[in-house]
């Protein structure tokens, strides 16, 4: 693969996502979350926890990041790294916007589908 | 030996501090008995306008409780106004006709109010500020949120006007003199205060000259000699005081303005001492604690053989106690010949500073907008320190003396030991430090309770923390109260008390005038923050759902897969056929897993998939039912047993007062979630005891508990009252839950809550205080008219519905290649 074939699909409109909310984006690989931030700022993240895979869709978005709803670890959106004292990583989808619209990198939605080591 | 008789008149703050002093040097001196025309404890009448404007409640002002006269074994007649002083006799004889004998007596009868007698001022509706009665009838007042004319911009006038729009009045306030506050202030400072206040949204109506109080069988309105009419439903009079001497001049002793006494505070009867307010001490009468308190030192002494204690007035400082206005006046600062001035502007700041000297000599100072240096001005005032040297710097205060930095530690470092610091208590910093070393103290709770710096009006809060840091270094942390999160400094109860102080009603309002340190907060504050909006705030404040819990959010439970969890309330308990064939229904329609009976006596639809919640809550809506509220911070359950409709033991019916309190108080949002259980007889069939609230029913009524808990803490309720019908049961308890949502912190329960504020406190605005219980009563019944909608029916129709959908469904990813 070379990065000339990245695509990016259209997900959704920016306006349909909730400042300091989520929307959760269905695919075969599992769902992904998509954060608008105070700032406006998209980010998506698979939205499973690091911990016990909760939905971080459903948390609290506050600066960039998102307090997972379960046990309430706080995850970077910019990184999907957990912080403080947590320990555990969430893969990041590359997001780009265009037009009010939020397109989401193909291939790294591909990579979730693959397990990691 | 026997004890001396002594008798004391009013119980107001200089002879409450008498006492205090009495007890220090000669606990067992006195046989102390005291009567009071108001009927209740000694309390800081300083700090009323907090209590009116909501940022703090009586409890917290209150300076001797119940226990304090038991404890040091004073007879305190509450509600006892004598009505004659017998000096043949010495025994003074109350309207009540209680009669006590004296050895010496103290007459502190304090001030009243003066009323100007315009046409009008004798309507409903026309109040003085002076006691609790009058804040209690002036929040009964703003309930209406009607408009309010406050005649008199002085100290108490701008206080109440503040108080009054803080309650949510429209205000007014009319002054006869050209500016505000012209026995503090000079014309400058007046017009600044002025701005400030208008700028709060009060109209000031200055050279206002009341013509007469309008309406026929209640005050409609107040109309000035120039013809100005302002409507009004409450017309507040705070023109001024006047010693209370009548009673000491039915005796026969000397009066003047006040009554007459020498130094050594005694009237023209050597047996009488004359105390506060009402006395009148070299010509001079006096409105402020500070002299109050020196003549209550020397009353003491005075009553323990020291004959040479005397008292001499002193200059005094004023405090205007609005949040948010800072203002400082101390000494004389009239214009005269003789004398100079040095004034310091900075508009863009909203500073003005004035000086007035004279040969050399501060004499007086205006400070508004930077306080910082009041007491270090007024400490030169008072000792009359030549100023030659500094005089060219004075004016920026100390901090640049000396060439030093503007550092407020540097300043208070440099202030000499006899600097005052606490201005009401006459304390200073050498006390302090002195009683910090000698006492081993740690914490401003304590330094308030051993020196009194900080323990009246409390506006040298920071002054006193700062000499505390200066004796104990970096091991004191003056932010020791708990802040709310990492976001802010600040502590809950100081959030609450500025939210209502400098009226915020949105979360970016209170992040941004609070100073939040992070640009939009976290998961910890942003749940309570909304939550203190919405109490403070009902029917203004817009629910903020970004904030809240997901649960709170989509009004279900989250579970470890991310299904969600339903549960329909099922009022006290009971359901119907009806009901449980919608249930089962439901479970078949949308394959639901689990179905299961919780702890709280309803039943639990567990596994529910988030898209499905809607469709789920419509049928459930359908047969009637709506959210339990399983996920809430608000009212959960109220579990009852069957009672008189079927038990043999059952004493009242304790379902159907169940079944009513739920149907009362289903909706409200509180601090933590809130249980609730109603027995019929003490066998507890329903556990009432060990519930946030509980009732007990019994022949004779029933007893209602609070403070319990069997979660992670286990705890047994205490009682909190008895009451004689279901509605009065009702009224205690939605009393009782709206004190709650008042005070506690988010995320504590009652029982925590109790702990902190102190059962006693709640026991007495809820049971003994039956105005009080009526006011919170009222505010629970007006907060539940926006609190009382469904949230299932409401996103059935289409609230929120990008909750409950994905945003996209993708067919990706395709084959990995
Ligand atoms: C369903 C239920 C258990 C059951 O199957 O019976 C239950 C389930 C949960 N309880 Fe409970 N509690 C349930 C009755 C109780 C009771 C018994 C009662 O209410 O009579 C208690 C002890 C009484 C008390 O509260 O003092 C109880 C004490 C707790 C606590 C400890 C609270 C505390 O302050 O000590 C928690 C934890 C918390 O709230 O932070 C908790 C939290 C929870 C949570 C919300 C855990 C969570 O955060 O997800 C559970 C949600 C499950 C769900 O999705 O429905 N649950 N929980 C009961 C629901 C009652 C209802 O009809 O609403
Ligand atoms: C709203 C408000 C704000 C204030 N703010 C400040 C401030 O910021 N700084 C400051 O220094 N001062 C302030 N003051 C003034 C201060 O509160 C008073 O100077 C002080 O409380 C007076 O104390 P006292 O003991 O002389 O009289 P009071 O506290 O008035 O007590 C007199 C008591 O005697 C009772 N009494 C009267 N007659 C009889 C009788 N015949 N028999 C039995 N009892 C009787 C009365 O009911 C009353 O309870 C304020 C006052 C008010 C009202
Ligand atoms: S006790 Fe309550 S919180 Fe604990 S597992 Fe059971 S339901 Fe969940
Ligand atoms: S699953 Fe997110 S914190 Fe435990």
């Amino acid at each position: 693969m070379n990065a000339m074939t990245a695509e990016w699909i259209d997900v959704g409109a920016e306006a349909d996502i909730p400042l300091r909310g989520a929307r959760v984006v269905r695919s075969l690989a599992g769902d992904i979350a998509v954060f608008r931030a105070a700032d406006g700022t998209v980010f998506a993240l698979r939205d499973r926890c690091p911990h016990k895979g909760g939905p971080l869709s459903q948390g609290i978005v506050h600066g960039h990041g998102v307090t997972c709803p379960l046990h309430n670890w706080v995850i970077s959106l910019e990184t999907g790294e957990a912080q403080g004292a947590d320990h555990g990583c969430t893969p990041k989808i590359p997001v780009l916007l265009a037009d009010g619209r939020v397109l989401l990198d193909a291939q790294a939605i591909a990579r979730l589908a693959v397990p990691h080591g | 030996m026997a004890k001396q008789k002594l008798v004391v008149i009013g119980n107001g703050m200089a002879p409450g501090r008498a006492l205090e002093k009495l007890l220090e040097l000669a606990p067992d001196a006195y046989e102390v008995t005291i009567f009071n025309a108001e009927s209740r404890v000694n309390y800081d009448r300083i700090m009323l306008s907090p209590v009116l404007s909501g940022e703090k409640t009586f409890e917290q002002i209150v300076i001797h409780g119940d226990g304090w006269y038991i404890d040091n074994g004073i007879t305190l007649y509450k509600g006892h106004k004598v009505t004659e002083i017998n000096r043949n006799t010495r025994t003074v004889t109350s309207e009540h006709g209680e009669t006590a004998p004296y050895d010496k007596l103290i007459i502190a009868t304090g001030s009243n109010p003066v009323i100007i007698p315009v046409p009008g001022h004798q309507l409903p509706g026309v109040l003085t500020y002076r006691d609790l009665d009058d804040v209690h009838a002036m929040m009964l007042a703003a309930k209406s949120r009607g408009k309010a004319v406050v005649i008199g911009g002085g100290l108490l006038g701008l206080e109440a006007a503040a108080g009054l729009q803080a309650q949510g009045m429209e205000v007014v306030v009319l002054h006869l003199m050209p500016t505000l506050m012209e026995r503090q202030l000079d014309p400058a400072a007046g017009y600044l205060l002025q701005k400030a206040v208008e700028a709060r949204g009060i109209k000031v109506h200055c050279k206002a000259n009341t013509h007469e109080i309008t309406g026929m069988d209640r005050v409609t309105g107040v109309r000035l000699d120039d013809g100005t009419i302002y409507p009004a439903d409450l017309v507040v009079m705070a023109v001024g005081i006047r010693p209370n001497a009548a009673l000491a001049k039915a005796a026969g002793l000397e009066v003047n303005r006040g009554i007459v006494v020498s130094p050594d505070m005694r009237t023209s009867d050597p047996h009488i001492f004359a105390l506060g307010e009402c006395a009148e001490a070299s010509g001079q009468v006096f409105g402020l604690v500070a002299p109050l308190y020196d003549m209550a030192g020397v009353v003491a002494k005075q009553l323990t053989g020291d004959a040479t204690a005397a008292f001499s007035p002193q200059a005094t400082a004023t405090k205007l106690k609005v949040t948010g206005i800072d203002l400082y006046s101390a000494g004389d600062f009239g214009d005269a010949k003789d004398r100079e001035e040095i004034v310091l502007r900075d508009p863009t700041r909203g500073v003005y500073k004035r000086l007035v000297l004279k040969d050399n000599i501060l004499i007086g100072a205006v400070l508004y907008g930077d306080t910082g240096d009041g007491p270090w001005f007024f400490d030169m005032i008072k000792r009359g320190t030549d100023i030659s040297e500094m005089r060219e710097t004075l004016i920026f205060g100390q901090g640049y003396q000396g060439g030093a930095l503007a550092d407020p530690m540097a300043a208070v470092a440099a202030l000499p030991d006899e600097a005052e610091i606490c201005g009401c208590n006459g304390v200073c910093k050498g006390k302090i430090t002195t009683k910090i070393t000698e006492l081993g103290l740690t914490s401003l709770d304590e330094v308030r309770a051993h020196t009194k710096a900080s323990a009246s009006c409390g506006s040298c809060t920071g002054l006193v923390e700062q000499v505390i840091k200066l004796s104990l270094g970096d091991s004191y942390n003056p932010a020791a109260v708990q802040p709310m999160c990492g976001c802010t400094d600040l502590g809950h109860d100081d959030v609450r008390r500025l939210i209502k102080a400098k009226a915020l009603k949105s979360i970016p309002a209170v992040m941004q005038e609070l100073g939040w340190k992070s640009s939009c907060g976290c998961a910890k504050c942003r749940p309570a923050l909304n939550y203190y909006l919405i109490c403070d705030w009902p029917g203004e404040y817009e629910d903020d759902g970004q904030s809240r819990f997901i649960n709170e959010r989509v009004h279900a439970n989250i579970q470890k897969d991310g299904t969600y969890s339903v549960v329909p309330r099922m009022w006290g308990g009971l359901t119907s056929a009806k009901e449980l064939r919608a249930i089962a229904d439901v479970v078949d329609k949308f394959a639901i897993p689990t179905v299961k009976v919780t702890g709280g006596q309803r039943i639990d639809l567990l596994g529910v998939k988030k898209e499905d919640l809607p469709a789920v809550w419509s049928d459930l809506n359908q047969a009637g039912m709506i959210s339990g509220a399983a996920y809430a911070k608000g009212l959960r359950t109220v579990k009852t047993c069957v009672g008189t409709d079927w038990c043999r033991f059952g004493t009242q019916d304790s379902t159907g007062l169940g079944v009513k309190i739920e149907k009362f108080m289903w909706g409200s949002w509180t601090p933590a979630k809130v249980k609730m259980a109603v027995s019929g007889c003490p066998r507890n069939c329903a556990e009432s005891t060990c519930k946030d609230v509980g009732v007990i029913c019994l022949d004779s009524g029933y007893e209602i508990h609070f403070a319990g808990a069997a979660g992670l803490d286990i705890h047994g309720t205490q009682v909190l009252g008895h009451a004689k019908t279901e509605e009065e049961t009702i009224e205690i308890i939605a009393a009782l839950t709206q004190l709650y949502r008042e005070q506690g912190r988010y995320l504590e329960r009652i029982y925590k809550w109790a702990k902190r504020v102190g059962t006693d406190s709640i026991k007495q605005a809820i049971i003994e205080d039956t105005e009080r219980r009526r006011v919170l009563f009222d505010r629970f019944v007006y907060s539940q008219s926006f609190a009382q909608i469904d949230p299932w029916a409401e996103r059935v129709a289409g609230k929120d519905a990008h909750e409950f959908a994905p945003i996209g469904t993708l067919s990706l990813p395709q084959a990995a290649e």
